[in-house]
């Protein structure tokens, strides 16, 4: 099985950026904060990326 | 996968998730106000403030406040007093006609001129107090609380069967692909699947400290029963405290014992955080950590003298770290942005899923979900 790389790389970057976020603002206030925000932040805006973004019109493409 | 596999973890998959999703939209729907709970109160004008001191302005002692409330309200005896680290000008009390009163009264004095403060509404009022109890125990107090609790266990199994479907729905796909040009039905699965994914971690983390929380009564019920009543052991048989020692005194003696550390909370003698011969004082750090995790100090009460100081058992550890990581207070407002974010992606999450079964239709039913999972992939 090959396919592990293309379907989990993605997954287990976004789940590892979502345990920095939470665990690093519980350590420390200001910079801790922040890192955390970065790291939940970029978790909510590839959430937000893929479920909004419409596909450029393709011949063919419907609706 | 064998197609065996795919079939029994869709039914895992799906009959977790039906039995949840009701009960998750509740709670997601609820807890994004929750989010806010600070805001929100303030904005409805159902928070007391003190009136604007110069920063200098001496604080009254305690003792004073408490003689204050309890002159106001005769007949009552002291419960609880506890000081929001946020708002220092502030005392909370607690009182009721007994130290283990069903019936007790929240009260504000100001922490400077020992003078009462406009009574709080009771849970922030009517509004934020509805989306409390839809959110904690359905208005069903333990009950509720455990039955939301197992609720949030099997949304956990739904998390994890989700897991396992992903790569057999998604192997031919491209991360993140919505395919926009095929039948809602698709489009719907691949945004149910790509936002499932992406929010998986945050869903475990909030889904799993959200279930230990509703063992809190559980928990403290344990420690009151072991721990608590392992130090009360050598006062046993002993008469009941008269006169209570000054509680001023008692919070600077208890800060000695916990040098760099403020008293947050404070159980008077017969209550459920304290023994019937002691002051239980819980002594907090300005850390994001120690600010969470209290150390509990036994004063006896009628001496006024340090008995014990223990660190909380590592249960009641976790329960106070699984509550910032619930509640997603801890950072900020960036955080609250980002647990709201969450939230109503969890929500098109929950939303999406209902869709796909009701829109199983009859032909899609039929087929067993491996060949399913072929075709949407």
């Amino acid at each position: 099985m090959n396919m592990f790389g293309p379907i989990w790389t993605a997954p287990i970057v976004l789940g590892v950026l979502t345990i920095v976020g939470l665990v690093s603002a519980l350590v420390g206030d200001g910079i801790w904060d922040a890192l955390s925000a970065l790291a939940l932040g970029i978790v909510a805006l590839v959430g937000g990326w893929y479920s909004l973004r419409r596909p450029k019109k393709r011949q063919g493409a419907r609706g | 996968m064998t197609p065996l596999n795919i079939r029994r973890w869709s039914w895992i998959h799906k009959w977790s998730s039906l039995v949840t999703t009701a009960f998750m939209l509740l709670l997601c729907i609820t807890g994004l106000p929750l989010i806010y709970h600070h805001e929100i109160v303030h904005a409805l004008g159902n928070e007391v403030e003190a009136p604007e001191m110069p920063a200098n302005t001496p604080r009254a002692n305690v003792d004073n406040v408490i003689a204050t409330a309890l002159a106001a309200y005769p007949g009552k005896v002291m419960m609880y007093l506890s000081q929001d680290k946020e708002e220092p000008n502030v005392w909370a009390l607690t009182v009721g006609d007994s130290p283990t009163s069903n019936d007790y009264k929240p009260l504000l004095a100001d922490a400077r001129t020992a003078q009462m403060l406009p009574e709080p509404p009771l849970e922030g009022g009517a509004f934020m107090s509805l989306m409390f109890h839809l959110h904690v125990d359905l208005y069903a107090g333990i009950y509720g609380k455990l039955f939301l609790g197992l609720m949030g266990l099997l949304l956990l199994v739904a998390l994890v069967s989700g897991v396992v479907l992903y790569a057999p729905f998604t192997r031919k796909l491209a991360f993140g692909t919505v395919r926009h040009e095929r039948s809602r039905r698709v489009r719907w699965l691949d945004l149910h699947n790509v936002l499932g994914i992406v929010t998986l971690v945050w869903a475990l983390v909030v889904g799993a400290t959200g279930m230990i929380n509703t063992w809190a009564d559980l928990l403290l019920k344990v420690w009151q029963n072991t721990e608590l009543a392992e130090m009360t052991k050598p006062y046993a048989g002993l008469p009941p405290v008269t006169k209570l020692a000054s509680m001023q005194s008692a919070i600077d003696t208890a800060k000695r014992a916990a040098p760099g550390m403020e008293v947050g909370f404070v159980a008077f003698p017969g209550t459920a955080f304290a023994t019937p011969h002691h002051y239980g004082m819980f002594m907090y750090g300005d850390a994001p950590l120690t600010s969470r995790l209290p150390k509990p100090i036994l004063v006896d009460a009628q001496t006024g003298v340090v008995t014990s100081s223990a660190d909380l058992p590592w249960y009641l550890t976790a329960l106070l770290v699984s509550q910032p990581l619930h509640f997603g207070d801890y950072g900020g407002q960036a955080l609250k942005l980002l647990w709201a974010l969450l939230d109503l992606a969890t929500i098109v999450v929950l939303v999406t899923g209902l869709y796909l079964w009701i829109k199983r239709g009859k032909a899609q039913a039929a087929k067993p979900a491996e060949q399913r999972a072929t075709e949407a992939a």
